[in-house]
């Protein structure tokens, strides 16, 4: 049975688009055939995160508006066969996405892959409502930082109330996942720790991505890190999450600071660097 | 940086936690009818209107929360009685 998830925030820059390249890349390194969709139609990003901005031929919008049928727009990913990705439209705005146009793309989709990730744009307007509307359940990236926290609030109270299944009575599910994270700050009490973030938003945690150049470096390939260097500690988080989406019981390790012998003689200007 | 700071530096998170903890509260507690103001000024508005001449743009709705009383404040400027007849 296939999954649609949302993968969103409220607030931008948080790593939504990274988020959703990670693990969806983690979900068909395990075999699960993924297919991730760009909502965010006018910025679109994901195609330049997966590595595929140059074979984007048809989108989203075209798709939905009866100008390309869906195999025509789908980008099988060159390094895990089982990913592909469904790009957002450059040139469009949000405005040309409608939710019937949506809801027949997602189930087309529903027949073909095991997990459909909508990755969702920044705020809370049409474009961000239509990116979680059919999903079955969410991923919420959080920044330990107060304006995405606020936002993550935001933004759960729409999936509780927006989205087909909350309006249908039914439960929606929802994990946290807190990125960007520094141990070495939220030990020093300069950063919301694990702890505060999930008194506050009280949704269950799937998952702390520390920051990293990993990701970063990943990025600038356009590789998932998960596949650009999966022994580093953001790709460990993310492939460890998306077991858990898949339901193995893994615990949580909480990053903890690695200090080298100069960090410990330095470590105040070291984490300034 | 002072000998001073450097033992005791200040640990701003757990001020970053009760500030959110407050605000959420506040706004989960608003959810839905978070435009309670722009409700408001409309059909208060509404209800002047059809007694007196008023310009919808010259009206001017301030809610403010206190943590004991909230107040709400509607300022409604009234149109010249014969500037209204002329227009």
């Amino acid at each position: 049975m296939s999954k649609v998830m949302v993968v969103t925030s409220g607030k931008g820059g948080v790593g939504k688009t990274t988020s959703s390249a990670s693990l969806g890349a983690a979900l068909a390194q395990t075999g699960q055939n993924v297919v991730l969709i760009d909502f965010d139609v006018g910025l679109r990003n994901l195609d330049l995160v997966m590595g595929a901005e140059r074979r984007v031929v048809f989108d989203l919008v075209n798709v939905v508006q009866g100008d390309a049928k869906l195999p025509q727009a789908l980008i099988r990913d060159k390094r895990i066969e089982t990913l592909s990705l469904l790009p957002a439209s450059q040139t469009r705005d949000k405005d040309a996405l409608t939710e019937e146009g949506v809801l027949g793309v997602i189930n087309e989709l529903r027949g073909k892959f095991d997990w459909i990730i909508c990755d969702s744009p920044a705020g809370i307007e049409k474009g961000a409502q239509l990116a979680m509307r059919f999903a079955d359940m969410a991923v919420v990236v959080t920044n330990p930082e107060v304006s995405s926290v606020r936002d993550s609030d935001r933004i759960i109270g729409m999936l509780d109330s927006k989205t087909l299944r909350a309006e249908n009575g039914e439960h929606f599910e929802k994990h946290l996942l807190l990125t960007r994270y520094n141990a070495a700050r939220a030990a020093k009490g300069e950063m919301l720790n694990v702890k505060d973030v999930l008194e506050i938003l009280a949704i269950p945690l799937l998952g702390i991505v520390p920051e990293s150049t990993d990701v970063l470096n990943a990025s600038n390939l356009g590789c998932p890190v998960t596949l650009h260097n999966p022994e580093s500690a953001a790709a460990k988080a993310y492939a460890d999450a998306a077991k858990r989406l898949r339901g193995e019981m893994l615990e949580i390790v909480e990053p903890v600071e690695k200090k080298g012998l100069i960090g410990r003689l330095f470590g105040r200007k070291a984490a300034l660097a | 940086m002072s000998i001073f700071k450097f033992f005791t530096r200040t640990r701003t998170a757990p001020v970053a936690r009760d500030r959110l903890q407050i605000l959420l509260a506040h706004e989960r507690a608003l959810s839905g009818r978070a435009d309670l103001a722009a409700i408001l000024r409309e059909e208060i508005l509404a209800v002047i209107a059809k007694h007196v001449a008023i310009d919808p743009g010259k009206v001017n709705v301030k809610l403010e929360r206190g943590d004991h009383v909230s107040t709400l404040e509607v300022n409604v400027e009234m149109l010249d009685e014969a500037k209204a007849k002329a227009g």
